[in-house]
């Protein structure tokens, strides 16, 4: 019995004891790095965990920001979604960061979003994503659907003159809604729906043979059959392996990804793949000197000649230095000033050309296409000029009629048909 | 009064008041600011997690169950409770942005704007049948217990009734989470796939800042917990403990003594499954979004470590399990551990706590089957008798009280 | 619109004149914009007039340009063909005169893409189709096949008898009736090259009769001047509402009245609070407004919408039709004809197909489980780190692979090394942990468990979070293809191959030697076996060192066609210790049995729902759950002594 009460007095120490940590500050600026180091979300995460502590240790050695040094708090939000809630509010109330940097997942950035419109934070958020979406606090500088996935639409309609097409995604949000714009799309430009095959798969789905042979017989009925990939993470290796050994040519039958990129592509070999597609806003082999600067930077960071870069770290790479030159813009940290001088704020793209954030917090930007060559690198065999990136899709008539604009209309879900704002919190 | 002060209950006063007490503090020291909302936040959660590890004390330290799979009746507790925030949130947006719309809405109107908010572009304009309570708070609290519990009924009287024992049921009961998980994480079930239900935090109707409402689930949990404990232990204390300790203890002997084994195995897996639902239903409001990973097969693992680290047979030890290893994966993940630098490795928390907390498990079943509930018995002089290398019973992690005070 | 927009491309591209007089270098030099940055709905002309041209570097040029090997010198911008000579590029201009060496980084490559490729490939048959180089002949023959236009029809002729090389030729001559049957003039020519194949499975041949059968349907009031298949009544082949929208596009029936319309109608004519003599406030209901808009309809200011009465006789007066897009009935008789006989040939190898792919996956299942099947089968020791023994197998692939490059021989050394690590892991943990908790399995459960998390992070620390390349060798690549419907992967046939070596290997030992004598007298009675003079530590140690050392080799296997990455494992152990337990516990062969009922099983449900493979997952769990209410000892039960309880 005397125990019980120790007991409780240690849980109660321990409580009494992890805020007072959060208290010992400096004369700091923090960004806040919000990416899962583990569970199975670390294998994308990681790498731009290390790009973020590069880019501040980059900031750092220039003479920091507004006179300070930025401090980065880095936690582990474990690709456990509650956590991520949990651990942005942590980062806001307890560490008191500037900024946050992170998320990966729909879902994460989906947890996180309560929190930081609540406590008025500000999240930098770097992947591709299905849209759909626009908040205040979040500036996207990966990838809308109309500049990845749209455009490799058209390649294919276009270029490959794909008539038939198999969406082939992992049954998340991103592929689901993604392929339902794709699907839309697809109606408007003439290709009836019967042409469209639909699969889903389970996370880190290993058995293709099924799947791979469902594509082949696709060709059947003599139209040229096109794949669009929305396969996520280490799923894609078996998808590839089994296209490999079915003897799927890029010719016969093109493939292009969303979500593989040269770290993907680092775990298996690429002999049998080349050709098959990729469509991204940032690939490795860019030859700009801007480009060659980052890629010599970061493998002199991570000590390792072999790493790869990708198009989320050059989207980490973008946002923070347009965060960096929008705070010393507003000469302050404080959220709404910075999300204010942030729209028009632009900054050169790593493949060429400039990236310029827009009223709805998404980037402009180019869209590549590449090819995958045999050494796990992209031939880049098209590259559009910037395009805006649309927080609401114009392909499906619910979002068609929305709009986000935080600079005039001061709204993220402004419905054109009513001419009012929906919501001003995001629909999380 | 004197029933309640003999000392078989002293056990769960000190508990009750240890609870008022740490209560008291926290609400102090958040009404003064002294600790964040975010940490309120997990000392609620922490709560809520007790809460289920008490259920699953019941079920594996009294009847021997293991079930790896309570985590499920836990997330669809949170699912219930979510469809409902979920709803009247998205009802209260939607009526106000019809008001805009020129005409009033109609009833049709306003459930496909719901539906569209909040499926967005994945799904329909119409709203799956399992939505059909969740414009009703009523209805959809009677279903955070009653979808759970029956459940637990149906599953755990095909599984009893075949006499499914040991570590089949263990398999069978984890093989039953990750069926519910992956059904979920299908689009198609109508609960969003793998994104879940989101943004719970914000209660419909409730203008309080979340500095508030943080307290107020804090409350709620403290007084669940306090609530179940208290059921909990007059149930293992009466005659139904005595008979599910003895099931745990030799099924076949108490099945010939005239008691049917199956209707009390199946009482206790129904009721803890309803725990694990309510305490569900307290948990995700706090973590703010509940999606089919909660049900994963190790979520449930968790649960059946907290109880063996905290001492199965106690209702306290699942209790002190619980908060401890949760408590403490919270700070080491948190990224405020200092690094141990070992000169030619560093030795990162972040990195290197799940290998820790791995090792520990694998320590506490070797050395300390008692986990840390045994040391209390130490400290109140309860010492297992010398059976000279003989085990004690099937399941000697267990508190197994008489014997152990021979 | 699309199509039409590339028959005109295609046409115009027929219509280039060639520029007889113009070197393929002055063509080169004219359109020098649209061949840096082509696109395939505008270069078809350029590259018309290259082929044409008559020019020998013609061919060279356009070989180069699809090739990627067709440069731009940085330093003073002009095309050039490059070949790699050792670590330089070797230089040519396009009038083929030599121009020197230079560094790949001084130039910069064009890269056509795929659509802009196949046009180029198509554009080379012309040279290549009798080329003296077979390899450029089969190149040519793909592109035929690849992108079939009825141009090709009389080069590819022409080009058969002069074949020497017999699969090239045979290839030729199929080619050339799946071109005959598509763009002969002769219907009679058409209907013998369709019926020449029999019930011949080939995607292509499949790919040339279907779009002849391929069907539209139309709205009609009279009979129509076309090939009609069959005529549709509403209400059995096709539902009310389709014929109507087809009505609608025939523009013989007005449009329906949706919602959308009729709110936005209402509100243009809001007038004093009310619409139609209906006050607003009580506009909250569909009857309200269907009320209001009759009373709009009445004063005239909207369009009348069809009524569902009116839309009914629309229906009765109009007949629906479904139209062959190919005019020639009798071509399209004999294509039928040609699908029905293939269709069942397909339906019997499309099952055979997903038979061997059941059985693939069941043999992937075995192979994780056979390991589980001796330490839990027979021991009875739930060993959560079982799949952790897997990743470790699978890791021990990619390290020897660092090492060896010889991907044959690295394979030969990684499965015996993997199974030696993990042998020894195995022991290692027997010997630490499980020893201890003989007589409390479920709480080897939880110590296993808390090895499996400590094992896994620990692999993240070391070899990080990326994927890790395991590579196949060469001559496991590639598919056995019995014909177009029936293949599988080599790999998958070796996995095979495994899971029945180990399947042998598991009953010699347990059947056929003394360990197994042993092991058998140990599990099914220690004390006894102790007496007569076994060492139950030992063989313990033994079993539990075997038992996980198939799991590494497992691993490299599962490596192999799937990822290495340290969840490997996790994605195994739920479905191993299923498969076991469906099989009946201690016998291999309800393993086996268990293995092939949940592959084929899964393949079966995904069949079914090809849309959906999670479906398949969760429909296949829920099976196995219910199996095992039923039938609570899996499907091969030991009985007598041997069941141990």
């Amino acid at each position: 019995m005397k125990l019980t009460r120790r007991a409780l007095l240690a849980t109660g120490l321990a409580s009494m004891a992890m805020p007072r940590m959060a208290f010992a500050e400096g004369e700091t600026i923090k960004v806040g790095v919000l990416h899962s180091l583990s569970g199975t979300m670390a294998i994308s995460e990681t790498t731009l965990k290390d790009t973020m502590l590069m880019l501040i240790e980059q900031q750092n050695a220039k003479g920091g920001l507004l006179g300070k040094q930025i401090e980065a708090v880095v936690v582990d939000p474990a690709s456990d979604w509650p956590l991520f809630a949990e651990k942005a509010r942590e980062l806001l109330t307890v560490s008191k960061v500037d900024v946050m940097f992170g998320c990966w997942t729909s879902v994460s950035r989906k947890s996180v979003l309560p929190v930081i419109e609540e406590l008025n934070g500000l999240l930098f958020y770097p992947v591709q994503y299905e849209g759909e979406e626009s908040s205040k606090n979040v500036f996207y500088t990966g990838a809308a659907p109309n500049q990845q996935a749209i455009p490799a639409v058209d390649y294919y309609l276009n270029e490959l003159g794909v008539q038939k097409f198999a969406l082939l995604g992992t049954d998340y949000v991103y592929p689901r809604t993604t392929n339902n714009i794709l699907e839309a799309y697809l109606i408007a430009k003439g290709i009836p729906k019967e042409d469209i095959f639909v699969n889903y798969t389970p996370f880190g789905h290993s058995d293709w043979s099924k799947i791979v042979g469902d594509v082949v017989a696709l060709g059947a009925d003599g139209k040229k059959v096109g794949v669009i990939s929305t396969i996520n993470g280490d799923a894609n290796i078996g998808f590839y392996k089994e296209l490999a050994a079915a003897g799927v040519t890029a010719d016969k039958l093109p493939v292009v990804a969303f979500s593989v990129g040269e770290e993907e592509l680092s775990g298996l070999d690429t002999s049998n793949l080349v050709g098959h597609l990729a469509a991204w806003n940032y690939f490795m082999s860019a030859d700009t000197p801007e480009n060659k600067v980052f890629i010599d930077t970061w493998k002199a960071y991570i000590k390792d000649d072999k790493r790869v870069t990708n198009d989320p770290m050059e989207a980490h790479y973008i946002g923070f230095n347009m965060w960096v030159n929008a705070v010393t813009q507003a000469g302050t940290t404080d959220v709404d000033a910075v999300a204010d001088a942030m729209i028009g704020q632009t900054f050169p793209n790593l493949t060429g050309g400039v990236a310029e954030m827009l009223p709805n917090h998404h980037l402009t930007k180019p869209v590549l296409i590449g090819e995958i060559r045999a050494d796990g690198q992209f031939d880049i065999i098209s590259q559009t000029d910037p395009v805006p990136g649309d927080a609401w899709t114009d392909f499906l008539p619910a979002s068609a009629v929305l709009e986000a604009d935080w600079k005039d209309l001061k709204c993220g879900m402004y419905s054109k048909e009513t001419s009012s704002c929906v919501q001003l919190t995001s629909n999380y | 009064m004197r029933a309640i002060l003999q000392p078989r209950h002293r056990s769960a006063l000190v508990f009750l008041a240890g609870l008022a007490l740490f209560t008291l503090c926290v609400t102090v020291a958040a009404h003064f600011g002294l600790v964040s909302t975010s940490f309120v936040k997990t000392l609620g959660k922490t709560l809520c997690l007790c809460l289920a590890a008490l259920a699953m004390d019941l079920i594996w330290g009294y009847a021997g169950i293991l079930s790896l799979g309570h985590m499920a009746f836990f997330a669809l507790g949170g699912y219930m409770i979510g469809m409902w925030l979920m709803y009247a949130r998205t009802e209260e947006i939607v009526i106000a942005s019809l008001l805009n719309g020129g005409l009033p809405a109609t009833p049709e109107e306003i459930s496909q704007g719901i539906a569209t908010q909040i499926f967005g572009v994945v799904g329909a304009s119409d709203l799956p049948a399992i939505w059909g309570f969740a414009h009703s708070l009523p209805l959809q609290l009677t279903l955070v217990v009653a979808l759970p519990g029956l459940l637990a009924l149906v599953f755990g009287w095909l599984a009893f009734r075949s006499r499914v024992t040991g570590v089949y049921l263990s398999i069978l009961t984890q093989a039953m989470t990750l069926a519910l998980a992956l059904y979920l994480f299908q689009n198609d079930s109508g609960l969003r796939g793998n994104n879940g239900l989101s943004g719970l935090q914000n209660l419909p109707g409730v203008t309080a800042g979340q500095d508030t409402v943080s307290v107020w689930f804090f409350w709620a949990s403290a007084l669940a917990l306090a609530l179940a404990y208290v059921a909990l232990h007059s149930i293992v204390s009466g005659k139904f403990g005595s008979v599910i300790r003895a099931i745990r203890d030799d099924e076949a002997r108490v099945r010939f003594l005239g008691y049917s084994v199956e209707s009390y195995k199946l009482f206790a897996f129904t009721l803890t499954a309803v725990i694990c639902a309510l305490a569900g239903a307290l948990y995700y409001p706090q973590a703010g979004i509940v999606n089919p990973a909660e049900l994963a097969p190790i979520a449930s693992i968790y649960l059946a470590v907290w109880a063996a680290i905290g001492g199965r047979g106690r209702l306290y030890g699942a209790v002190i399990g619980a908060a401890v290893v949760s408590l403490l994966s919270s700070w080491f993940t948190g990224g405020r551990v200092p690094s141990i630098p070992l000169g030619f490795a560093t030795i990162n928390w972040v990195d290197w706590w799940q290998v820790l907390l791995g090792l520990t498990f694998v320590l506490v079943t070797l050395f300390a089957p008692k986990g840390i509930g045994g040391l209390f018995d130490r400290l109140a002089g309860v010492h297992a008798p010398d059976r000279k290398g003989a085990p004690l019973g099937p399941d000697d992690g267990s508190l197994q009280e008489k014997e152990a005070q021979e | 619109m699309r199509f039409l927009s590339l028959i005109a491309a295609a046409l115009c591209w027929l219509a280039a004149v060639p520029a007889i007089g113009q070197t393929a270098g002055e063509i080169v030099a004219q359109n020098r914009d649209q061949i840096a940055r082509p696109s395939r709905q505008t270069i078809g002309p350029v590259i018309a007039a290259l082929a044409a041209s008559g020019d020998p570097m013609a061919d060279d040029i356009l070989s180069a340009w699809a090739d990627k090997r067709l440069v731009i010198r940085k330093s003073d911008d002009v095309l050039l063909l490059s070949a790699p000579e050792g670590d330089d590029l070797a230089l040519t201009a396009l009038d083929g005169t030599a121009a020197g060496n230079t560094a790949p980084s001084e130039v910069t490559a064009l890269r056509p893409n795929a659509g802009v490729r196949g046009l180029i490939a198509t554009a080379l048959v012309q040279f290549t189709l009798s080329d003296p180089d077979p390899a450029k002949r089969r190149a040519a023959l793909a592109s035929i096949a690849q992108d079939p236009k009825a141009e090709a029809l009389e080069p590819l002729r022409a080009a058969i008898d002069g074949e020497d090389d017999p699969a090239l030729k045979a290839q030729k001559q199929r080619l050339e009736r799946l071109l005959t049957l598509r763009f002969d003039p002769d219907s009679a020519a058409r209907v013998a090259a369709i019926s020449s194949f029999g019930s011949d499975l080939g995607l292509d041949l499949r790919g040339a009769l279907n779009p002849m059968v391929a069907t539209s349907r139309i709205a009609s009031a009279t009979p129509p001047d076309a090939n009609v298949a069959r005529e549709l009544r509403p209400g059995r082949d096709l539902t009310e509402a389709e014929a109507y929208d087809l009505l609608v596009d025939a523009n013989l029936a007005p449009a329906r009245l949706t919602l959308e319309v009729q709110r936005a109608a209402l509100l243009a004519n809001l007038k004093d609070g009310a619409v139609g003599g209906v006050p607003v406030a009580e506009l909250n209901t569909q009857a309200a407004r269907d009320r209001a808009y009759t009373a709009l309809e009445a004063s005239g200011v909207v369009p009348v919408a069809a009524t569902d009465d009116e839309a009914a006789a629309a229906l009765a007066t109009a007949r629906f039709y479904e139209v062959y897009a190919e005019p020639d009935r009798a071509v399209t008789d004999a294509a039928k004809a040609a699908l029905g006989r293939i269709g069942t040939t397909v339906g019997a190898m499309q099952t055979a197909d997903l038979a061997l792919d059941g059985l693939s996956l069941a043999s992937i299942y075995f192979l994780a489980a056979i390991g589980l099947a001796i330490t839990f089968g027979v021991m009875g020791v739930i060993n959560m780190a079982h799949g952790e023994f897997i990743t470790i197998g699978a890791y021990t692939g990619y390290v020897v692979q660092l090492y060896i490059p010889n991907y044959t021989a690295s394979i030969l050394i990684a499965l015996p090394l993997a199974f030696v690590i993990t042998f020894a892991a195995g022991v290692a943990l027997e010997r630490l942990v499980i020893r201890h908790l003989y007589k409390r399995p479920l709480e080897t459960l939880l110590a296993t468990f808390g090895v499996s998390i400590a094992l896994q992070q620990a692999l993240k620390n070391i070899f990080g979070t990326q994927a890790r390349p395991l590579t196949s060798p060469a001559w496991l690549d590639g598919a056995w293809v019995l014909n177009a419907v029936v293949s599988i992967s080599y790999i998958r046939i070796a996995i095979f191959v495994l899971a029945l070596a180990f399947l042998g290997f598991f009953l010699w030992l347990m059947k056929r030697t003394r360990l197994g004598l042993e092991v058998r007298a140990v599990t099914q009675n220690p004390g006894m076996a102790a007496s007569m003079g076994i060492n139950p530590d030992r063989i313990n140690v033994l079993t539990f060192g075997i038992g996980s050392g198939i799991a590494g080799i497992a691993g490299v296997a599962i490596g192999l066609f799937a990822k290495v990455t340290s969840e490997l494992g996790t994605d195994y152990i739920v479905q191993s210790f299923m498969t076991v337990v469906v099989g009946g516990v201690g016998s291999i062969w309800g393993t086996l049995a268990g293995a092939t009922m949940i592959g084929g099983l899964q393949k079966v449900i995904e069949f079914f729902n090809p849309s959906n493979t999670l479906a398949a997952q969760t429909y296949m769990i829920l099976f196995i759950i219910l199996f095992i209410q039923f039938r609570p000892r899996g499907i091969i039960a030991l009985r007598g002594r041997a069941a141990g309880d």
